[in-house]
């Protein structure tokens, strides 16, 4: 009740009776008088803020009514942040069509790429339906996707959908004879989606015919530059030639074999086209073993690094794809086996066997023996040299013209004109070498509670992120992570190579010491003595010597 | 995470690729709430999986009502049975942060300190400690390391009282979407260092009901976080590439936010020379 008693100044109540409506001592006891206050009262509450705009009368409304809506826990705690929202609120609705154009774009973008996705392209007709359904290379992307989920790997159902139906769309666009859903490579600002395909042999006949012409384009280039800078020295007077010879250039597979067996399409997201990565060269994995670098997400971005990488980031991202297809692609053993047509042994000799086909007898192994035994997988893709290729290349038998310079000079290579051998194809996993004391693969079941429908799962510890699953006649191999490999040390970048000499250093241009005073005249003595005795035998020339001196 | 939305976040935190098996999940969740029920949590957190070379260790966290106190974190092999772990000392950090490579996956591996050098042995206390640590503190540290390094929180999400204790703030509608592609607008859940060294300037800005943590804007080196947007700028995901395997995720304008860890348990050393 209003009328309390005499007003602190604390108190909210204070000054609200000044004018003496209220009488200090006594109770307001007359109703009249009590209603005058009240309404006073709300006249006050209700005068509305200068600032604002808003009063008090109504802003208590809004907030009791909220309050009673809603009717939240504790309420007394947060009140002032239901006063704050309140007054918020009443400012929204001015400003709501400009933030919604702001902020909704990116979104809406995103989700018509990805619808597209989900529309086919109409205007086909029945029987290419029928075409589909029989002999399409699209891969059963969820069916791979359903196993690898028993071990708790995996993308997001969503996630593989979406990438399920961009790999359709792929193969509607490229000509291509298989393909299968490579994995997914993180990066800082976008994430890389890879497929590996093969294309049809004409496809690539053509190809590798686009190949060449570019290739012989740029050596025209180059050639019409030496020409000009042929022609510049010779006029000028030529500085010292420098004796350095480049390391020959070891070039890359042809497409089809070795490491550029499978092309490889990545995309940022479901839904962005494909992009075809450049095929590798063997200078491109060799550099690719020594560094160490993030992908940003963009395949232009340059690869700073040292060794410097000969490329931008699409051709660092092919290479390490390559790298890891090489390590850590397996299957179980059987299920493919070498072609009975064999080559020439010669052929074979070199590289070992690179093609193999499915066995048709193929006995699927129990997932007991698959966890139990490492030697129940195989390698189904070459393994890498050192040199960056997968069939041994000596860079020396090019060109005839070079070789006897190279024989002479001995080129620095440890193993010069050594053949380097790699594991052939097939080689079981268990004789992968561990780093340090980490195997190389660890294999488990994916479920211990229910052995009969387990699925054998196995992931690489030397490039954590591949994983392989078996089940019956299933397997499949799969990477999701950031593209690097495993190392236990720290990554020791390499130093930069020492210092060149320029010149080599002889006594002509070797400072010494100026001779001593004594030093000097020992020389001039010495010398006088020579000239005494050869004026003597020059006696008898004088006349000659001296007619050819008045000549000079 | 939080254990009672265990699913739905899996799906957003699995554009890494990791995540867990149907039967992990299901394990989970008939587990986590039993956990609540016979430790007193008020939430239990699942933070994630440390991947062994023989097994994993699946660990959860669990707190109190004040959200800035110590937690306790559980370990299990298989989701059903959970461990206690001892709490994390500083001297506990210091002697596992000597280990390197891979967890076992066997808690009670022992690792040898062989490599001590003899200025290390002197400072070794004289009660005759071994030279030998068990995977499980190795475990501890490791959990705490990364907490304290990389686990974060959304600003705004948590509310410090005068008294002391942090709570949850019940207002948090979530941050926006350019909010949300800031550095700034997320903390670390951990006691602030650089707080203090802000200049007056920020420090006139900051709300201190809010703001008593520490930004990752200023976080060494820079760049060691990626913010990407997924499903169209749905879900917010941050990677950290200190601590391979930590993703944090929020759907901007919502209360979903959380943490998980799904990696081997080592710090990226190499990361000055990746980026």
């Amino acid at each position: 009740e209003p009328g309390h008693g005499p007003y602190q100044p604390h108190e909210p109540g204070y000054g609200l009776y000044e004018t003496g409506y209220s009488p200090e001592d006594k109770q307001i006891s007359e109703p009249s008088t009590q209603m005058l206050a009240v309404q006073n009262a709300k006249a006050y509450l209700q005068k509305s803020s200068t600032a604002s705009g808003l009063n008090l009368y109504d802003h208590l409304a809004n907030m009791l009514t909220k309050i009673l809506d809603e009717q939240p826990r504790n309420v007394v705690d947060i009140i002032e942040n239901i006063s704050k929202d309140v007054k918020w609120s009443q400012f929204q609705k001015k400003m709501d069509t400009l933030r919604d154009e702001h902020e909704i774009l990116p979104t809406f973008e995103v989700a018509e790429k990805r619808k597209a996705l989900f529309l086919k392209a109409h205007g086909e007709g029945d029987e290419e339906l029928e075409d589909e359904i029989a002999d399409t290379p699209l891969p059963n992307v969820m069916e791979t996707a359903f196993y690898f989920e028993q071990a708790g790997i995996g993308l997001s159902k969503d996630e593989t959908y979406h990438i399920f139906l961009a790999l359709k769309q792929l193969i509607s666009v490229q000509p291509i004879q298989t393909c299968r859903f490579w994995g997914k490579i993180l990066g800082l600002e976008m994430n890389y989606i890879v497929a590996e395909v093969q294309y049809h042999d004409r496809a690539e006949e053509e190809e590798a015919e686009e190949e060449e012409d570019n290739e012989e384009g740029k050596k025209g280039m180059d050639e019409e530059k030496e020409g000009d800078e042929d022609e510049e020295k010779e006029e000028d007077d030529e500085p010292p030639q420098s004796t350095y010879k480049p390391p020959p250039v070891i070039p890359k597979e042809d497409t089809g074999t070795g490491t550029n067996k499978y092309i490889y399409f990545v995309c940022n997201e479901p839904g962005k086209p494909w992009v075809k990565l450049p095929p590798v060269t063997p200078a491109q994995i060799v550099c690719a073993r020594k560094i160490k670098k993030f992908f940003t997400g963009r395949l232009d971005a340059p690869v700073v690094s040292f060794p410097p990488f000969p490329g931008n980031e699409a051709n660092y991202l092919r290479a390490q794809i390559a790298r890891i297809s090489a390590g850590t692609q397996i299957c179980p053993i059987g299920f493919y086996q070498f072609g009975e047509e064999e080559g020439d042994e010669e052929e074979e000799g070199i590289g070992g066997r690179d093609t193999y086909e499915e066995n048709p007898d193929f006995q699927p192994l129990s997932v007991v023996e698959m966890v139990d035994s490492l030697s129940m997988w195989v390698h189904h893709t070459q393994h890498i040299l050192k040199q960056g290729r997968c069939v041994w290349l000596n860079p020396f038998q090019k060109s005839e013209e070079e070789e006897e310079g190279e024989e002479e000079e001995k080129p620095e290579e440890p193993d010069e004109i050594q053949q380097e051998i790699g594991p052939p194809l097939l080689t079981p996993i268990s004789e992968d070498e561990g780093i340090q004391n980490v195997p190389a693969w660890t294999a488990q079941f994916s479920t211990n509670l229910v052995p009969q429908y387990a699925v054998a799962i196995i992931q690489s510890n030397r490039w954590p992120g591949a994983y392989t699953f078996a089940s019956g006649r299933k397997f499949d191999n799969i990477y999701l992570g950031w593209g690097h490999k495993y190392s236990p040390e720290n990554h020791t970048p390499s130093l930069p190579p020492p210092v060149q000499t320029e010149y080599p250093s002889g006594p002509e241009i070797t400072e010494t010491n100026d001779p001593s005073v004594e030093e000097e005249r020992a020389l001039q003595a010495a010398q006088e003595e020579a000239l005494a005795a050869a004026e003597e035998e020059e006696e008898e020339e004088e006349e000659d010597e001296d007619d050819e001196e008045e000549d000079d | 995470m939080e254990a009672s939305c265990l699913g739905a976040a899996l799906e957003l935190v699995s554009s890494g690729g990791a995540g867990l098996s149907p039967e992990k999940r299901a394990a989970l969740g008939a587990s986590l709430p039993l956990l609540r029920r016979d430790y007193r949590f008020q939430r239990v957190w699942f933070w994630g999986r440390i991947q062994g070379l023989r097994g994993a260790y699946y660990v959860a966290e669990g707190m109190g009502a004040d959200l800035a106190a110590p937690r306790s974190r559980l370990y299990s092999l298989n989701c059903v049975e959970w461990n206690l772990l001892p709490p994390a000392s500083g001297e506990m950090v210091a002697r596992a942060e000597a280990l390197k490579g891979r967890f076992q996956g066997d808690p009670s591996f022992e690792y040898e300190l062989g490599d001590a050098k003899a200025e290390d042995e002197e400072k070794l206390p004289e009660d005759g400690q071994e030279l030998v640590i068990k995977e499980e503190i190795r475990l501890v540290a490791t959990i705490e390391q990364i907490d304290k390094a990389v686990g974060i929180i959304p600003r705004g999400s948590f509310v410090k009282t005068p008294l002391g204790p942090v709570h949850e703030n019940r207002n948090f509608e979530g941050l926006s979407l350019t909010e949300a592609k800031k550095l700034s607008s997320y903390f670390h859940l951990a006691e602030p260092v650089n707080l203090k060294n802000k200049t007056l300037l920020e420090k006139a800005d900051l709300d201190p009901s809010t703001d008593f943590l520490d930004s990752l804007e200023h976080d060494i080196p820079k760049g060691s976080w990626t913010v990407q947007l997924e499903k169209g700028g749905m879900v917010v995901v941050l990677r950290s590439l200190l601590w391979l395997g930590l993703t944090f995720y929020h759907v901007p304008m919502t209360k979903q936010y959380g943490y998980v860890y799904f990696g081997t348990g080592e710090k990226n050393l190499d990361l000055p020379f990746m980026l």
